[in-house]
């Protein structure tokens, strides 16, 4: 048996290192601060992608991602670690997108493609934090979905057995091909780069780094067709404009405040025998306490 | 029609409490938009879900009721609420930001295509005046969330689609019975006309649920502990102090991380929120995402070594000290001066 599986995985602004300089004075961020990063939980989905690859080999493993030119990076550190090929989802059209655009966007690009077993996805994204574009792009595709999932624990002919991990407990579940996952930050990490595919993808390109770049390895692209990574913009996929970027998207942010805490007048003590002692009189006293 | 609907999670015939809470908040939005409040509960053995939720002010309960739809699974649930949705026409639905409302709201919301906002920490009511359309909504619902790792809070809203959809976390809105005598309908489903044989296509093989440990939503009195605490092991004073008092011991996400304590204790943007009568911070130093889940709480105490920690900006009383030497002094108070 061989699967045909897709990965979706995100570019995200390092929202876990928001240093000072991220925010603006307006109090808006200053994404241009924030490293970009994989979002760590596709790299959990990521790697079941690939121990799904080892088990049953002769399956491929499809990297799509949507987001600006720059993106591709996110292909190219998956081919590193053991993927097979990748689409970046690029074009203005895709702008302003939320969630329910986004998904679609992904779903449109999954129908794209000839055939797919199994989708992996993160369970959320470091920016938005809404664990919504899998489930969402499971629904477009009429597909069903397992969330949270840590393990799967077996896999025969068409049915997959995942562990589930829940906010208060365990789950199993089993379900048929073809299906959506999201894969949980509990999951085991992702393997490494491996040296000998770094050398092998170093120089994987978008067509759109390839006309910025004027190194001279352009017969290269020909020569190995695996460099070249496929990019799709609204026109190479079946698309409704109604359903993209803003237009497609039901949510809008109506204000962004930065968050700033009422300073309180407080009592400074240093923690002295005497201090303390006074302290724990006046909770008692006043039925805070006791 | 056009009213608000919540989806109750239940478990073993007992409704969640962050479903009891969704019930109280929509309640209020129900009161300030006049219209009515549903639940819709869904699963098997459902018979005591009504006297559950009436007390809270629900109008209608829809049960739609079936051995096939416990415990849950996506795609039954969803077909349910969508072709509930569709006839009803909701305006507001409100799910909890569980590991089940985040796996169905969702799929609701993209079937239905109406917008939905994760995690919201406030909800309110009201108007938007879009300049460029030159259009005003009244009467939408402002979901209200932290975006970009908690620095920032965003309001959004949906201007044309409906329902509003939204999810909150466990803790986030006060529970509150509006009245234990109040009398709503509860409405059966037909089941077989809400799914298809086609929507069961995951079976459930095993299930193991545990009752949540710690009891920090409802206690009046807690000991939030950090990653200043050191070790697990100097935890040990803070459940001597925290028993002492009769409180519990919550902790910081880098605490938690750090394996002092375990998951269901964080506080904060990503754990429980609470609201004590006092929170004594030991080794905290208050990040944003921290302070967002116990700044409500009516005495702060904050003992920190380090002067410029920025708990004490929120905190009524700040020990600039090490821990190890504060807390035992409480404790030793305490045991000697209360009756
Ligand atoms: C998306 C996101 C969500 C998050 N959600 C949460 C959340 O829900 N809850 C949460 O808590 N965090 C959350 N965090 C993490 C948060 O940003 C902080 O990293 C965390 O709260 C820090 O924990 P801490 O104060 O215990 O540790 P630290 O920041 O390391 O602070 C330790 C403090 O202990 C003091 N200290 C050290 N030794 C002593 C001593 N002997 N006596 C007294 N004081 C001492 C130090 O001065 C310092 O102030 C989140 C982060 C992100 C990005
Ligand atoms: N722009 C995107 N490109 C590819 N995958 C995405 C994108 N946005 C979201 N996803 C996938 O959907 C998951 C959940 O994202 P979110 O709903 O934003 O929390 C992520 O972990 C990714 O697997």
């Amino acid at each position: 048996m061989s699967l045909k599986i897709v990965v979706l995985a995100k570019q995200v602004p390092d929202t876990r290192n928001v240093g000072k300089d991220a925010m603006k004075a307006d109090g808006t961020v200053n994404r241009a601060a924030l490293a970009a990063i994989y979002n760590p939980e596709d790299l959990n989905a990521l790697e079941q992608a690939l121990r799904l690859k080892d088990r049953f080999p002769g399956s491929t493993v499809t990297i799509i991602t949507m987001g600006p030119g720059r993106a591709a990076e996110i292909i190219r550190e998956s081919l590193y670690r053991g993927a097979d090929d990748g689409f970046l989802l690029t074009d203005r059209a895709f702008a302003g997108s939320d969630t329910l655009a986004t998904s679609y966007a992904l779903a449109c690009a999954i129908r794209n493609l000839p055939h797919v077993d199994v989708i992996l996805c993160g369970r959320q994204a470091i920016d938005g934090d809404t664990a919504q574009v899998g489930p969402q792009v499971a629904e477009k595709l009429g597909l069903p979905q397992i969330t949270y999932a840590e393990e799967i624990v077996d896999v025969t002919n068409d049915t997959i057995t995942v562990k589930r991990r829940l906010e208060r407990g365990l789950e199993t579940v089993q379900g048929k091909f073809p299906l959506l996952i999201t894969v949980n930050g509990t999951a085991p990490a992702c393997r490494p780069r491996h040296a000998k595919l770094v050398m092998k993808y170093h120089h994987a390109k978008t067509i759109t780094e390839k006309q910025e770049s004027n190194d001279d390895y352009m017969f290269m692209f020909s020569a190995r067709p695996y460099l070249n990574i496929t990019e799709w913009s609204v026109n190479d996929i079946k698309t409704d404009a109604n359903w993209l970027g803003l237009k497609g998207s039901p949510t809008k942010v109506k204000a962004i405040e930065n968050v700033v805490f009422q300073a309180k007048e407080s009592k400074q003590l240093v923690g002295n025998d005497t201090e303390i002692d006074e302290l724990m009189k006046e909770l008692i006293a006043n039925h805070t306490i006791g | 029609m056009n009213n608000i609907i919540v989806y109750l999670e239940i478990e073993e015939a007992t409704v969640a409490d962050v479903s009891l809470e969704l019930l109280t908040k929509a309640r209020s939005l129900a009161n300030s938009l006049q219209c009515k409040l549903e639940a819709v509960a869904i699963g098997h053995q459902l018979d005591h879900v009504g006297a559950q939720v009436f007390p809270y002010g629900v109008d209608t309960l829809f049960v739609a009721d079936d051995p096939r739809l416990a415990p849950y699974t996506s795609m039954p649930h969803t077909s349910v609420m969508v072709k509930l949705f569709k006839e009803e026409q909701p305006q507001i639905a409100l799910m909890g930001a569980t590991s089940i409302g985040r796996d169905l709201g969702p799929r609701v919301s993209s079937a239905l295509f109406s917008g939905l906002t994760a995690d919201c920490t406030a909800l309110e009511i009201g108007d938007h005046e879009d300049k460029k359309e030159g259009k005003t909504y009244h009467n939408l619902l402002y979901q209200i969330r932290p975006a970009f790792g908690g620095n920032i809070v965003a309001t959004i809203i949906n201007p044309e689609c409906r329902p509003q959809m939204a999810t909150v976390r466990e803790g986030v809105m006060k529970k509150e019975i509006l009245d234990p005598n109040y009398k709503g309908k509860v409405k059966k489903l037909h089941v077989p006309d809400y799914v298809q044989e086609s929507d069961f296509l995951i079976h459930v093989i095993e299930r193991h649920m545990e009752k949540s440990k710690s009891n920090l939503k409802n206690a009046h009195i807690i000991i939030g502990g950090g990653y200043g605490m050191g070790s697990k092991d100097n935890f040990k004073m803070l459940y001597e102090l925290a028993d002492v008092l009769g409180g519990e011991v919550g902790a910081s996400r880098a605490a938690v991380d750090a394996g002092f304590a375990e998951h269901d204790q964080q506080i904060g943007q990503t754990g429980v929120t609470v609201r004590p009568k006092l929170y004594i911070a030991c080794g905290i130093s208050g990040q944003i995402q921290h302070i967002a889940g116990m700044q409500e709480s009516s005495i702060i105490i904050a003992i920190n070594n380090d002067k410029n920690a920025p708990i004490n900006h929120i905190a009524d009383y700040v020990i600039n000290a090490n821990v190890e030497d504060v807390v035992p002094k409480m404790i030793r108070y305490y045991r000697q001066n209360s009756k």
